[in-house]
């Protein structure tokens, strides 16, 4: 019970404000919550949100008492309280919200609630169906209307809601308008359950009974039409929007009558009738005279207190005699006097008898369809359907009071045998809300000026855009043809139950066309469509992938191609000479030789690194000395590393391939690779913009180096550095793993079956090795100090200290060496990660942002002037770093040979 | 010499795709490095062709855009780490599946396990 004590806060909070908007003002809160979106955090409050709002609190406060005692005891009301909680602020949300967005996100969270509670029972299939299938078609209108609201927002110009309605003109008269339409009213039907989305709600009835009382008569499913009313002003008053609405309803209010009279299952019939009259409240909308719009708001009210009523009446009858089968039920009356006292009265209000409030709508209703020329000389036809559709009614809520209370109940011969029902009354709890709702549909419709003219005028101004209606209800009109309509309706209704049978067999005679099931139907089809792709795409063939990847890249590189007018830009070429023809011939040479002869693998290796040393080659003759100088390296250090991988590779593997898949590869690398040579001779045939003068300009005085290239990586774009320095690391560390407890198959000998070398450490290359290591590790020292205003860096000088150490391992083996050398490769690599994010983190401690550098000029006996920037101490983190990370790499994979596996226990 | 150069950029490309469309791990490996020279060639080459021009204030009178100078270099070193991965990912897969097979299909035809 403490869970009602939110809404009704709510309810004394809306209750203050309530003078105020009755009399026609409109309350507004408004919080910029995404501005640049145009999504703010406001609210409105006017008539018809105030009528809503009474709604969803005042019949939820009822409910939620009612659920306390529905539920049984084992079942996690905790739960069950949640969701309803959620679907009534999301529900409040929807009818107080001030921009069309924030509606929007409402709406979608009344779905995902409207889920959560018809599925809340989800051992049930029907249940999980049921929420499946309400989920699908409310969200995909849900999407319908948020087109809907984009397209609506941009002819408004804005999305506040307020702007909005009064922006009716300038929308009406924008090209999208009738697209707007479309969209906004697939999202109000599918939410409405209007002919022909109706289908989802019959089968939401799987949900427990509060929450078909609640989210599936009185407030979700007529978000619909709260839609329709709110955005009248904006979008109405065309002849496309009262001939869609004035059709759909007419349709769905005929086709939810004529099934709710033919349904066995009282929750069934409930739901039909609930469907029938949403068409009734839309069809109101669609009339569309000031009267019309009124008796709309007024339905929404009456059906809202009569429905919920009946529903909580049918759980009842569903807790205490455990079934719902119309057929089975009957003779009720003298066990549940008060339960009947119950349907009886809100079932009268349904059927529209006087006194009830049901009747007051329904006479206006019969008087504006009278009135109308919407379908033009055709409009004589609107009274004698909507007069079919009261007959209908009366029918349907007479046959569902006479076959629970009175008639006989049917039963089999088996059920026969068992002892008749022996049901009584429930507790209060269950009674009295459903009691207090049945009444309030007497009392308004007895006493209608004073409880509900207020409300359903400032409504009704809202909904008309204009507060110009002085609403009058009474009961007697006079003698006049609503009246005469009416009796007819009660008289047909009447013989309309004494024909059920009749009907029944009429209904019988067409085969059963269940919307559900062409829907379930075309579920699957998406499903078998989507295996049947993934299956295609999926093959679990890596080549496969690469292929169709590739096949992309060149579709996008073509694409970029087609743009281009001519190839050749107007910036021309520049002249050849004979190095570079003998240079591109090496490289072009070297490249094909690699791709046709890797079943020889080390002629291929032998063959890429041909390609890298023209690659350092172009990058000296194209005036980028420290791309060069860090190529060579790499090169040195990724050819270690890939003959070290042949080794524990197949050396010749076999030829499993057909001709046609080396054909399809040769023409998608052909194709590839000459895409990717237009491509770069137009970028490289045209003038570019460049940013370079910045860099250029501010390396000196902002940097401290001539270097721009080495200034760039370790002062202005220093934290990609960062970045780049970290991933390296993280694959020096990923070795350990991945080499960790590997099995090996270590060949022992060549291709050719001749046996390795017995001597593993030749004498020369260690003499040399031992030799060379100081010079090496010296002008690596040199290459780092002077990386700053010259060419070179704290990358090159790693790599080359890296390179000169792994020759000791080569030389001399790993044993040695960790003795001579005995340094954690990985403490080194993460004390330069350390190094450089020091140096970053330093400058906060000046109060500058992150790798802000500081820079000065020193002078050291014997060295002479030097220029000592941080970045300097920076570009030490990542000369730590590479040779760290180089050395775990590579040591790792070499030392697998060796009785010194790396593990994951080492690092 | 424009056209030269792209013509070398394209052998790259076509070369390296084809290697990487093999079944067998180390010529895929083989194909990521010709695919990388090419494309460090072609992000190098956005900088424009210029002889002599070195990005080093004092060096030359008009110094070439130092920026994809900067780009590539991190893109060699990362390049670097990336090779150095896949190829110990690579010995690693040849131990737990028996075959060097991208897709890890057909056992080990030859060696001594």
């Amino acid at each position: 019970m403490a869970t009602l004590v939110a809404p009704l806060l709510a309810l004394a909070l809306l209750l203050i404000q309530a003078p105020a908007v009755l009399a026609g003002d409109v309350v507004t809160l408004q919080l910029a919550w995404m501005p640049l979106l145009g999504l703010d955090l406001a609210l409105r409050l006017d008539g018809l949100a105030l009528l809503f709002a009474l709604l969803i609190l005042g019949i939820g406060t009822l409910i939620l008492y009612y659920s306390g005692d529905y539920l049984s005891a084992d079942e996690d009301d905790g739960r069950f309280l949640a969701y309803m909680m959620l679907f009534m602020a999301s529900m409040l949300g929807i009818v107080v919200a001030d921009n069309l967005l924030l509606l929007w996100l409402f709406w979608e969270l009344t779905s995902i609630a409207s889920f959560l509670l018809i599925g809340f029972w989800g051992s049930h299939s029907d249940a999980r169906r049921g929420a499946r299938m309400a989920l699908t078609v409310t969200s995909a209108g849900g999407l319908a209307l948020l087109a809907g609201f984009l397209l609506l927002g941009q002819a408004a110009g804005s999305f506040a809601l307020g702007e909005v309605l009064a922006a009716g003109d300038a929308i009406r008269a924008s090209d999208h308008y009738p697209l707007i339409v479309a969209l906004v009213l697939v999202g109000a039907f599918t939410k409405s359950a209007q002919f022909p989305f109706h289908f989802w709600l019959p089968h939401a009835m799987a949900a427990p009974t509060p929450v078909s009382a609640y989210l599936h008569s009185a407030t979700m499913v007529k978000a619909g039409v709260f839609l329709m009313a709110r955005l009248n002003p904006a979008l109405g008053d065309t002849a496309l929007w009262s001939l869609c609405l004035t059709l759909t309803g007419l349709t769905t209010l005929l086709y939810g009558a004529w099934f709710a009279l033919l349904e066995r299952d009282l929750k069934g019939l409930l739901a039909f009738s609930t469907v029938s009259h949403l068409g009734l409240i839309t069809l109101l909308l669609g009339l569309g005279s000031p009267l019309a719009l009124a008796a709309a708001t007024f339905h929404i009210l009456n059906h809202a207190t009569f429905k919920a009523a009946l529903f909580l009446g049918a759980g009842i009858i569903d807790h205490e005699t455990g079934t719902r089968d119309l057929d089975r039920l009957g003779a009720l009356w003298s066990m549940m006097p008060l339960t009947g006292t119950l349907t009886l009265l809100a079932g009268a209000a349904m059927a529209g008898l006087p006194p009830f409030n049901g009747f007051l709508s329904k006479e206006m209703l019969l008087g504006e369809s009278l009135e109308t020329d919407v379908l033009g000389t055709l409009s004589v036809i609107i009274p004698l359907l909507v007069l079919l559709g009261a007959t209908l009614s009366v029918a349907y809520s007479l046959r569902l009071m006479w076959r629970l209370f009175f008639a006989a109940p049917r039963r089999s011969r088996e059920q026969k045998a068992l002892p008749p029902m022996a049901v009584h009354d429930p507790a209060p709890g269950l009674l009295a809300p459903g009691l207090s709702l049945a009444a309030l549909s007497l009392l308004v419709g007895l006493f209608p000026m004073a409880l509900a003219a207020p409300l359903v005028q400032a409504a009704s101004w809202a909904v008309q855009g204009e507060a110009t209606l002085e609403l009058h209800l009474t009961l007697w009109h006079g003698l006049n043809w609503p009246l005469a309509m009416s009796l007819l309706a009660i008289a047909g209704g009447v013989v309309a139950l004494r024909q059920h049978r009749r009907l029944a067999q009429i209904a019988a005679l067409f085969s059963p066309r269940d919307a559900s099931r062409s829907f379930e139907a075309a579920v699957l089809r998406v499903i078998k469509a989507s295996l049947w792709l993934t299956q295609r795409l999926e093959t679990g063939s890596l080549q496969r992938y690469q292929a169709l990847l590739i096949l992309c890249a060149l579709a996008m590189a073509g694409i970029g191609l087609v743009k281009l007018d001519t190839l050749t830009g107007a910036a021309g070429m520049q002249s050849l000479d004979a190095m570079l023809v003998l240079g591109a011939a090496l490289t072009v040479f070297a490249a094909i030789s690699s791709a046709l002869s890797h079943r020889w693998r080390l002629v291929s290796i032998l063959m890429l690194s041909v390609v890298g040393l023209m690659v350092s080659l172009a990058f000296v003759r194209f005036s980028a000395p420290d791309l060069a100088l860090t190529q060579l390296s790499v090169e040195v250090v990724t050819m270690i590393l890939m003959i070290l991988a042949l080794f524990f590779l197949p050396q010749r593997p076999p030829l499993l391939v057909s001709g046609r898949r080396i054909l399809r590869d040769l023409v998608l690398a052909t194709a590839l690779g000459l895409v990717t040579a237009m491509l770069n001779y137009a970028l490289l045939t045209r003038e570019r913009p460049a940013i370079a003068d910045y860099f250029l300009r501010e390396s000196v005085p902002g940097g401290g180096g001539a270097n721009v290239v080495n200034v760039i990586l370790v002062d202005f774009r220093g934290f990609d550095t960062f970045g780049e320095i970290t991933v390296l690391t993280l694959a020096g560390l990923a070795t350990f793993g991945l080499l960790h407890g590997l099995k090996l198959f270590m060949p022992a000998g060549n291709v050719e079956g001749i046996r390795w070398s017995p001597q593993r450490y030749p004498l020369i290359l260690a003499v040399i090795s031992q030799l060379l290591l100081p010079l090496a590790l010296l002008v690596s020292v040199n290459i780092f100090l002077r990386g700053h205003n010259q060419p070179g860096g704290g990358f090159v000088a790693g790599l080359i200290t890296a390179t000169a150490l792994i020759l000791q391992y080569m030389a001399r083996g790993h044993a040695w060496t960790r003795t001579r050398l005995p340094i954690s490769y990985p403490i080194v690599a993460v004390s330069g990660l350390a190094v450089a994010l020091a140096t970053g983190l330093g400058s906060w401690l000046f109060g500058y942002p992150f790798l802000t550098s500081a820079f000065g000029h020193f002078h050291l006996p014997l060295i002479g002037d030097i220029e000592l920037a941080t970045a300097m101490l920076f570009d030490l983190g990542v000369f730590l770093a590479v040779v760290g990370a180089t050395l775990m790499i590579l040591v790792n994979l070499g030392r697998v040979t060796t009785i010194h596996r790396p593990s994951l226990e080492e690092p | 010499m424009e056209a030269l150069f792209s013509l070398v950029v394209g052998v790259l490309t076509a070369s390296g795709v084809y290697l990487l469309l093999r079944a067998r791990t180390f010529p895929v490996i083989i194909g990521l490095s010709l695919l990388s020279y090419a494309v460090n060639l072609f992000l190098f080459s956005s900088g424009g062709l210029r002889t002599n021009a070195a990005p080093v204030i004092g060096a030359s009178l008009a110094p070439t855009d130092p920026l994809p100078h900067a780009l590539v270099l991190t893109a060699i070193v990362i390049g670097f780490a990336m090779t150095a991965f896949v190829v110990i990912l690579a010995v690693r897969a040849r131990s737990e599946l028996g075959s060097d097979h991208v897709d890890g299909q057909h056992g080990e035809e030859e060696g001594p396990r």
